[in-house]
């Protein structure tokens, strides 16, 4: 490949005349604090971020305000007022199709959660709004034979699930409102799914139908091997 | 082959396997900051979509990036570049003194600067390899999956932007330094700036 000459450098003298091999400290330095960084890295990212004066003043500076977007499809959902239903439907008393309105008429709630994703970052304190499972399967009446949700996402063929008690936790929504605004469309609008609880796989995004079945099926990501039950911290490979 | 001749009041600063190593790493890093920006920026994300393609073209240009930087190595002068990885090891007592910012400071080939700069780069191949390599084998298998791989993957993200944004300020607009470019696009300078600039280098025309 070379057939120029190779230009003539400076003179070494490792060791001696005061030089010193610098360029392999810094090379090396780099790389073991870079490759060490993978056990401490996280805890002193948030400390870092909470000494400049606590995540909500420092996150707004990341252009990504700490989120990332993960899809699967090649396209993503778009949400259309006039057109889209949420279809609530299986082993239940009173199917139902609601459209926007009638989403937005159910009782309201609102909660400041955390939200985990099991790649490792984390954004803190959440605002949501939106409609609390337990209210959603008040209206339907589950059948006695359901024992878990399917929560199908527009975004195909993305579905995941959780247990009939799983669902019923406190903090479970189904979200049409984040940080004060209506969902924004990388983040799932018209509704997500929000349990702060289990990882972000679990949290389904741009979500169209909820089906009660017997059990909690695997949904996208256990069929690729992850964890059905993806509580934080205590699955997937995590202990702490 | 006979080497090119360089051009009476030029001298030769960049061997061609040099220059050929800089621009591959170049043109890689450009193809990962482009698509990986896709996959980072949540507005860049959903203007594009098609996140899988963009994850496979991440991954692909980085499995080339490091194959075509290790093929440059293994068909180019090898003996030339460890020569060069020497210069980029030693400093001088005045390159310690023109990283301290004592004026004057004369320096070699390479300014200490670029020395360390060149170390960083290095490093920095090394690490986003193995994060990204972590990152993708991660989403496969638990025991691969750390809670700090996005951390140092990100992390290596802006501290690389940072030194690309002064890198490039020196090589294409400031007036003292922008000649340097050409020593890396044709493998010559000029033997004034080369006096000036890299005294202690002191090249002979050829």
């Amino acid at each position: 490949m070379d057939e120029e000459r190779h230009p003539p450098g400076e003179e070494l003298r490792h060791g001696s005349d005061g030089h010193r091999r610098i360029g392999r400290g810094v090379f090396l330095a780099t790389v073991v604090g870079g490759a060490t960084s993978l056990v401490w890295g996280k805890a002193a990212w948030s400390r870092v971020s909470s000494a400049l004066g606590g995540a909500e003043a420092f996150v707004p500076l990341v252009p990504t305000k700490g989120w990332r977007i993960y899809t699967v499809a090649s396209t993503m959902p778009t949400f259309d007022p006039g057109t889209w239903r949420l279809g609530l439907g299986g082993l239940v008393e009173e199917p139902a199709s609601l459209d926007y309105d009638q989403l937005r008429a159910l009782p309201r709630t609102t909660q400041v959660s955390d939200f985990h994703c099991v790649t490792g970052w984390t954004v803190r304190n959440v605002h949501w709004a939106g409609v609390r499972l337990t209210d959603l399967l008040a209206r339907v009446k589950p059948l006695p034979t359901a024992g878990g949700l399917e929560f199908v996402s527009a975004e195909q063929p993305y579905v995941d699930s959780l247990t009939l008690k799983q669902a019923q936790l406190r903090d479970v929504l189904l979200a049409y409102e984040m940080d004060g605004r209506p969902l924004p469309r990388e983040h799932g609008a018209p509704v997500r799914l929000v349990i702060p609880e289990m990882y972000g796989y679990k949290n389904v995004k741009w979500v169209a139908e909820i089906n009660l079945v017997p059990e909690a099926e695997p949904g996208y990501w256990e069929n690729l091997g992850y964890d059905q039950d993806a509580w934080v911290g205590r699955s997937n490979g995590y202990t702490s | 082959m006979s080497p090119r001749p360089v051009a009476p009041g030029y001298v030769r600063r960049f061997s061609r396997t040099e220059r050929v190593l800089h621009w591959v790493n170049a043109a890689g890093f450009f193809v990962l900051l482009a698509s990986g920006l896709v996959l980072y920026l949540p507005s860049l994300a959903a203007t594009v979509g098609r996140r899988p393609m963009v994850k496979d073209i991440h991954f692909w240009a980085g499995i080339g990036w490091v194959c075509a930087l290790a093929l440059v190595v293994l068909l180019g002068d090898r003996r030339g570049l460890l020569r060069t990885a020497r210069e980029i090891d030693d400093f001088h007592p005045e390159d310690v003194r023109w990283l301290s910012g004592r004026r004057p400071a004369p320096q070699g080939r390479f300014n200490a600067g670029q020395k360390v700069n060149a170390a960083l780069t290095a490093a920095f191949v090394v690490l986003f390899f193995v994060s990204g390599m972590l990152l993708w084998l991660g989403e496969r298998d638990t025991r691969f999956r750390f809670a700090s791989t996005v951390v140092l993957h990100d992390g290596l993200l802006y501290v690389s932007l940072g030194l690309l944004v002064g890198h490039l300020y020196l090589a294409v607009l400031h007036p003292a330094t922008r000649h340097a470019l050409r020593g890396m696009v044709t493998g010559t300078v000029r033997e004034d700036w080369a006096q000036e600039h890299h005294p202690r280098w002191g090249p002979s025309p050829e």
